[in-house]
């Protein structure tokens, strides 16, 4: 039925002689699927930019709830007590107290968390060992011998993690919340700020990551296709080789060498390892489109190497570059995932939909599911909608294909 | 066809000399030097001297490459870097977990991938093909992590009808009491990509001639798509499973770490983990080579299957 009505569409445009882009818009927005996985992707797209801009899940590393607080949905009255498994946690066990009595603040008295130990009254033994150990390792003081000279071997790595937590609002015990809309994690953390600003790690890495392969593949492509002879020679080899070795044997080898573990990794990792298949099909691309007739024309006019790629082949090579970026994109925020979940990704102060499927795991071994359903679900629709767009991106600018 | 797999032989080594030129340029040069990640934080400059002598990375970077390319040629990558076992044996030992599970899972995923995609194919353009479809697509996007998380904790943790891992000493009590369930789970990961695939195949030969005369001739539908498609359709899938067997060598690494099965997928994690870089170095290059080995003869069994395929 739909392709039906696209055929007469495009018949008619045909008359009305209407550019090639127009005509794959028509066939797009023909189709009640793309528009719909569209709109998907682009508010999507929308949440990412807000969240990158600062106006929306500002807040996630804030602790604005008790631990593993539940969503609003499974909330329960005060009165039936906490259920079991969650006296467990002593950061519910501390709060329960002053939450019952809204009125109850830090003065009203030695009631709940106020009676039990602060912080400051707490002696660190480990403390005041290695404050012991220091003073006589002084060697203002006493002559020491340097090799027992007291070095804090994680002193850097903790100057770093206080300075990155700083940032983060801390709230009191009492004032946090007891359910959330989704639910908090281990730390009451709120699991649907942590979705959206995952979405934003996810989404963002896996864009720039197709972005670089699709970079690579391409000019590699088109430079191999267009020439041929001995570049044609040197890609291909380089393409054999990169083809040769399993990618998922590839991606682990890069990570293992990278010494730094963070979000630009992932994206070199998966740039580099992801361009084959671009260069495979652009190479075709330009080798077919070297002899036609337009590109032949172009050259007796003048027009140098550069211009008759970039300018003259490009346009009519571009849907295929297309549709190769969405493919890498919806595979990047996958294996973005599992890296993340692995540990070779996203490091442990960012929140990217894999590091909440890490934490999810052991939450689930408590019965809290919220943050596996929340990073589940936001990841099934964006890269559902991603790839059925994908499909009718491919559709829509290459009529000629059938299925 | 001998001429063929001769030339194509030959082409490897140039194919061969860039991954190993590639893993050493990886692990050599990008990868810094690695004896300030074998003496650990606080180490003399004496040890450091040591180590680089021990490794050979105190020779010029040409003298490097031969140090290198003579292990590969002799099987011998020396000792892992964090548990001075031979990385040999590492393999030799972990390669039984991995086949336990790997094998039975491809045999069984490529029966049931073929069986969809034919039932698939029979109800093909209804509504009940498109739905699948659909399904299929979401399910593929949602993290193959999502399903092992889940499975383990409803099959195992909370119905107790399979161990939540573990493994075992003999091969009768791994392959009953602890493979089905990751078997089970790789299956379900599986059927999405694998019927899709193979659906493609059988919708290609169903726009045959071959089919229409087969229909002319007065057969069942079920005679069409079952001898005559079928056997066609099943070229390219014998051609997908045998490239594919090089996997059986990295295991199902997701698998075996949710389920503590001490396989190759299992250890290469463990090395990116702790740097141990033999052993990573030894699995990406023998890896690379069973690859090619196995298109090669991947293509070759395209060519037996179907006669009409002119190899060049």
């Amino acid at each position: 039925m739909a392709s039906g009505a696209a055929v007469t569409t495009t018949a008619g445009a045909r008359e009305a002689g209407e550019g090639l882009g127009r005509l794959a818009l028509r066939r797009f927005l023909a189709d009640r699927v793309a528009v719909w996985s569209a709109a998907v992707v682009l508010a999507g797209l929308l949440l990412v930019l807000s969240s990158l801009a600062g106006l929306t899940a500002t807040g996630w590393g804030d602790e604005v709830a008790v631990g593993h607080a539940p969503p609003h949905f499974l909330r329960e009255t005060p009165e039936r007590g906490a259920p079991e498994g969650r006296d467990a946690d002593p950061a519910v066990r501390q709060s329960t107290g002053p939450a019952i009595g809204p009125a109850s603040g830090p003065a009203s008295g030695p009631t709940g968390a106020a009676r039990g130990p602060t912080p400051s009254d707490v002696v660190d033994p480990i403390e005041v060992e290695m404050r012991l150990i220091g003073a006589l390792a002084d060697p203002r003081g006493r002559e020491a011998p340097t090799s027992t000279a007291v070095v804090d071997p994680i002193a850097q790595e903790l100057a770093a993690a206080e300075k990155s937590v700083r940032p983060h609002r801390i709230i009191p015990p009492e004032e946090r919340a007891q359910s959330l809309p989704f639910g908090a994690d281990k730390w009451g953390r709120d699991v649907l700020e942590k979705t959206v600003k995952g979405a934003e790690t996810s989404i963002l890495v896996g864009l720039a990551a197709a972005l670089l392969a699709t970079l690579i593949g391409s000019a590699l492509g088109a430079v191999s296709g267009w020439f041929g002879g001995w570049v044609d020679d040197l890609s291909n080899w380089v393409y054999n080789v990169f083809n040769a070795i399993p990618g998922i044997l590839l991606i682990l080898a890069i990570a293992a060498v990278l010494d730094t573990k963070g979000t630009l990794s992932v994206v070199v990792i998966l740039g580099l390892t992801g361009w084959t298949g671009v260069y495979r099909l652009v190479r075709g691309e330009y080798l077919k489109h070297r002899e036609r007739e337009y590109v032949r024309a172009a050259s007796a006019i003048g027009a140098s190497h550069l211009r008759r790629i970039l300018v003259h082949v490009l346009p009519n090579v571009s849907h295929v570059i297309l549709v190769q970026f969405s493919l890498l994109t919806v595979a990047s925020i996958k294996a973005e995932v599992i890296l993340s979940f692995l540990g070779f990704g996203v490091p442990v102060d960012g929140v990217s939909w894999g590091t909440m499927l890490t934490e999810a795991q052991n939450d689930l071994l408590v019965g809290i599911w919220w943050q596996l359903a929340a990073a589940t679900l936001a990841m099934g629709l964006f890269v559902t909608a991603l790839s059925l767009f994908t499909d009718a991106l491919r559709d829509a600018l290459d009529p000629r294909l059938t299925h | 066809m001998t001429a063929y797999a001769v030339r194509r032989l030959w082409q490897m080594i140039p194919t061969m000399a860039g991954v190993i030129l590639l893993v050493f340029f990886l692990f050599n040069w990008v990868g810094g030097d690695p004896a300030y990640v074998l003496a650990g934080l606080f180490s003399s400059q004496e040890q450091i001297a040591s180590i680089r002598r021990e490794l050979g990375l105190d020779e010029a970077l040409h003298v490097q490459l031969l140090i290198f390319l003579r292990q590969v040629l002799s099987f011998d990558f020396g000792n892992s870097w964090t548990t001075s076992e031979p990385v040999s044996r590492i393999f030799a030992t972990r390669l039984p977990a991995s086949l336990t599970v790997v094998g039975p899972l491809l045999i069984i995923e490529t029966i049931v991938g073929v069986v969809f995609a034919v039932a698939l194919a029979w109800v093909r353009g209804t509504w009940v093909d498109r739905s699948v479809m659909v399904l299929f697509t979401m399910g593929m996007s949602v993290s193959i992590l999502v399903f092992i998380i889940l499975g383990q904790y409803l099959l195992a943790y909370r119905l107790g009808w399979f161990p939540v891992q573990g493994w075992g000493e003999s091969f009768g009590t791994n392959a009953l009491v602890y493979a089905p369930l990751p078997i089970l789970l790789g299956l379900i990961v599986s059927i999405a990509p694998n019927t899709r695939l193979f659906r493609s195949f059988v919708i290609d030969e169903i726009d045959q001639d071959y089919v229409r005369t087969a229909r002319a001739k007065g057969l069942s539908e079920a005679r069409v798509l079952f001898v005559h498609v079928l056997r066609n359709a099943l070229i390219p899938v014998i051609t997908f499973v045998v490239s594919n067997l090089p996997g059986l060598l990295l295991g199902a690494f997701l698998l075996e770490r949710f389920f503590g099965i001490p396989g190759i997928g299992r250890e290469i994690i463990l090395a990116v983990e702790r740097s141990d870089f033999p052993v990573i170095k030894a699995a990406t290059v023998y890896v690379a080579l069973a690859t090619m080995i196995f298109n090669l003869i991947g293509d070759l069994l395209y060519r037996v299957a179907d006669p009409r395929i002119q190899l060049r």
